[in-house]
């Protein structure tokens, strides 16, 4: 009887998990402003030069993918129809594994994640796992 | 405007790069695999020191080999799946990439040799353990649609490798 009650308590503290993963995964959360500036450890900004693109007038949504993610592909659509249709918004696709030192410095640990710069390349708002549609605009809504 | 491959910066995309072939599968067949996954982890749990445990286990490696190094194809529950499900369902309304699925059939393989061996050893708990963590990712993919290649492969690489 062990192994039964072994698999419910298992079943009944992964649909708790699968429940809070539910909730939470893909929220544009503000991220701390604290400290305005580039530290060097490129914590709080983010210039063209590190990501290798021109950053969006308004704002920029860099998006970390990896090969072995779902819905990075899901993400990297909305984000692309989201930077199409706001006005000097920049969305970039960066490779997760391809860029280690960069994923470090910001504390990527999963994908997708996305980061969301002001004009200036303040890091304003971070989402991991995929993002609504919705809440990505709002968040855009918010920078002003 | 999306940009992708930034040259300069030595950028590339995932979804354009990635390293493995890029096969499109619908997407309710890891699910559905998933789903049957479960149950054969729950079984094998259930019946963890007995002979019929073992097989349950050497069965299910088996299955996460085949899912790992050969394809999604030849994994039993994929066949299952293609033969008896798909066709009485309308069609999937987008395709996905068969990369997240495969590393995930990876991850699961090596839960589960770990559990072969312990098992055949007589390490029962060691056994436990290991089935345990694969029984949490195949349920937590079929009910919640959970990525395990999101959660691990970004901290694995940090955690491995130095650059």
């Amino acid at each position: 009887m062990t192994g039964f009650y072994l698999v419910l308590a298992i079943l009944i503290s992964a649909t708790a998990f699968g429940l809070w993963y539910r909730a939470n995964n893909g929220r544009m959360r503000t991220t701390d402003m604290h400290t305005a500036g580039a530290d060097e450890h490129g914590g709080e900004t983010i210039d063209a030069q590190t990501i290798g693109v021109t950053l969006g007038t308004r704002a920029t949504l860099v998006q970390f993918s990896s090969a072995f993610c779902q819905p990075c592909r899901a993400t990297r659509q909305i984000l692309g129809e989201v930077s199409g249709m706001v006005e000097g918004v920049a969305h970039i696709d960066i490779d997760a594994e391809a860029n280690l030192e960069l994923v470090r410095a910001l504390d990527i640990r999963r994908t997708p994640t996305v980061l969301l710069l002001d004009g200036a390349g303040r890091i304003r708002k971070r989402a991991s796992g995929l993002p609504r549609k919705a809440d990505v605009i709002a968040a855009l809504g918010d920078l002003d | 405007m999306t940009i992708s491959t930034g040259a300069n910066a030595g950028l590339t995309s995932a979804t354009e790069t990635g390293p493995c072939t890029r096969v499109s599968i619908d997407p309710r067949g890891p699910r559905f695999g998933g789903a049957i996954t479960t149950v054969v982890l729950a079984i094998a749990l259930i019946t963890m020191g007995t002979a019929f445990g073992i097989a349950v286990i050497a069965w299910q490696t088996i299955v996460f080999a085949l899912g790992a190094f050969i394809g999604l194809r030849a994994q039993p529950y994929g066949w299952l799946f293609r033969t008896f499900i798909q066709p009485r369902l309308p069609a999937p309304a987008e395709l996905e990439d068969s990369a997240p699925p495969r590393f995930a059939q990876l991850v699961g393989f090596g839960f589960l040799v770990v559990a072969l061996v312990a098992a055949l050893l007589g390490g029962t708990l060691v056994s436990t353990i290991a089935v345990a963590f694969a029984l949490v990712a195949a349920f937590l993919n079929a009910a919640f649609n959970f990525c395990l290649g999101c959660e691990v492969f970004i901290l694995g690489k940090r955690l491995t490798r130095s650059n």
